[in-house]
């Protein structure tokens, strides 16, 4: 188990993942009812409840290890923007369609790579996690996928579409693979891979796909950072205006 | 339990379960699904330990609250609902007569070791046409289908349409 670890820093690392799939979660949500066609909306609608029950694990045990007696609610719905930790790509609007799913297929390449890792974890209670997520996340890599080679190698609208979609999120990747103090405790703790050592797997399913996509990888761009410090662009603010909405006018409501 | 009572066995309590059916999928029950995986007495408490189906699944509360009401209709009252995630649930749990259950409702049941693995070697056999993934129509049984979703009606269902009957059908997808 972690015990040997900076509690401190694991509650960071822990609520960085749980706030990734959180704000993804629920961008992917806004979707609910707009969707192009029947099934898509239906399918990210089942991608967001993945997302979202991913969180419910992973800020739960973020809960647990603070120890202040706090829920994951509670760190979801009570927080402020600079108390979250999610990566800027993630708060990224939604954009079309192909917006949404490139967005979803960068981070999908990413996620399968973090928790094939993690089901390694020192800490069985990662472990546990990562082994259940890792299943669903596969069905989203897969998904995410097809679709970004369906529409990058399709009309001349589609494919200029996912190019733009592609030039315009590429800057917000490099944030995934940044490590600080906090990442080095619980790489050092074995609780968690280094950031770092994801990027050349994700580099590969990136390229691949992009290739049968015919769509032109960005290359070596400017990053932006920022999120996983709680430094976050002004999208965020808006996502938690709606999403808190509930909580902050009626505290301690329940169903 | 009251009290000069003999408690039920583990085996009758199983039986009960058995009867539970899956708020989603009312033609399974929750023993068919797999996803009681353990049933144990400890002292005067029982302790009955579920895994959840998805992480998402909006069912989770429901089996939850149908497996306290239906133990407690039969009496008991010192009871202990235990959440498991480890061994995460997969679909080759689900029973034979589970899976007879599902096809006779007009789903097509899971598949075993078909599940999506997320590595693009599998991605490409499945759309080169040689991985031997193929799926009967649970109607007429044809096996001309195609993939319409990855995801389906709910989060463990893919949806299919059928070639020959021209059926739309959901499959549950392997996970």
């Amino acid at each position: 188990m972690g015990s040997a670890v900076n509690q401190a820093a694991f509650f960071e690392w822990l609520c960085r993942i749980g706030d990734n799939c959180l704000i993804l979660g629920h961008r992917v949500s806004e979707w609910c009812g707009h969707s192009p066609v029947l099934e898509e909306d239906i399918a990210l609608a089942n991608q967001a409840l993945d997302l979202i029950g991913q969180t419910q694990f992973w800020l739960g045990l973020a809960a647990e290890v603070e120890g202040k007696g706090r829920t994951a609610d509670q760190l979801a719905y009570l927080r402020d923007a600079a108390a979250f930790r999610n990566v800027l790509l993630v708060e990224r609007p939604n954009g079309d369609f192909g917006n949404t799913l490139m967005r979803q297929f960068l981070f999908d390449a990413w996620h399968i790579e973090l928790l094939r890792a993690l089901e390694k974890s020192s800490d069985a209670r990662v472990a546990e996690i990562a082994a259940k997520a890792v299943k669903e996340v596969a069905y989203h890599l897969e998904r995410s996928a097809d679709l970004v080679i369906r529409l990058g190698d399709g009309t001349e609208e589609s494919r200029a579409r996912m190019q733009k979609a592609l030039d315009t999120l590429y800057p917000y990747t490099g944030e995934l693979f940044m490590a600080d103090a906090s990442d080095e405790a619980v790489v050092a703790a074995g609780i968690a891979p280094a950031p770092p050592s994801l990027k050349a797997a994700w580099d590969a399913t990136v390229s691949q796909v992009l290739a049968e996509a015919t769509l032109t990888h960005p290359g070596e761009t400017y990053q932006h950072k920022g999120g996983r410090k709680g430094v976050h662009s002004e999208h965020l603010g808006y996502i938690l205006a709606e999403m808190q909405f509930l909580q902050r006018a009626y505290p301690g409501a329940t169903w | 339990m009251q009290g000069g009572e003999e408690r039920p066995s583990v085996a009758e309590i199983r039986g009960w379960l058995s009867e539970v059916p899956d708020p989603e999928i009312p033609v399974i029950s929750l023993t068919d699904l797999g996803i009681i995986r353990d049933v144990v007495w400890q002292g005067e408490t029982l302790v009955v330990t579920v895994t959840p189906t998805y992480s998402g699944c909006p069912a989770t509360g429901v089996i939850n609250l149908d497996i306290e009401k239906a133990l407690r209709d039969r009496g008991i009252t010192d009871l202990r609902l235990e959440r498991q995630l480890s061994p995460p649930w997969t679909t080759d749990w689900i029973t034979a007569e589970g899976r007879e259950k599902l096809r006779a409702y007009g789903i097509a049941p899971p598949i075993d070791g078909t599940a999506a693995d997320g590595r693009l070697a599998g991605r490409i056999a499945r759309l080169s046409g040689t991985s031997n993934l193929t799926i009967a129509c649970p109607r007429c049984g044809s096996t001309q289908t195609r993939k319409v979703s990855q995801f389906g009606s709910t989060p463990c269902k893919a949806s299919y349409v059928c070639n020959d009957c021209l059926e739309p059908f959901d499959y549950f997808k392997c996970i």
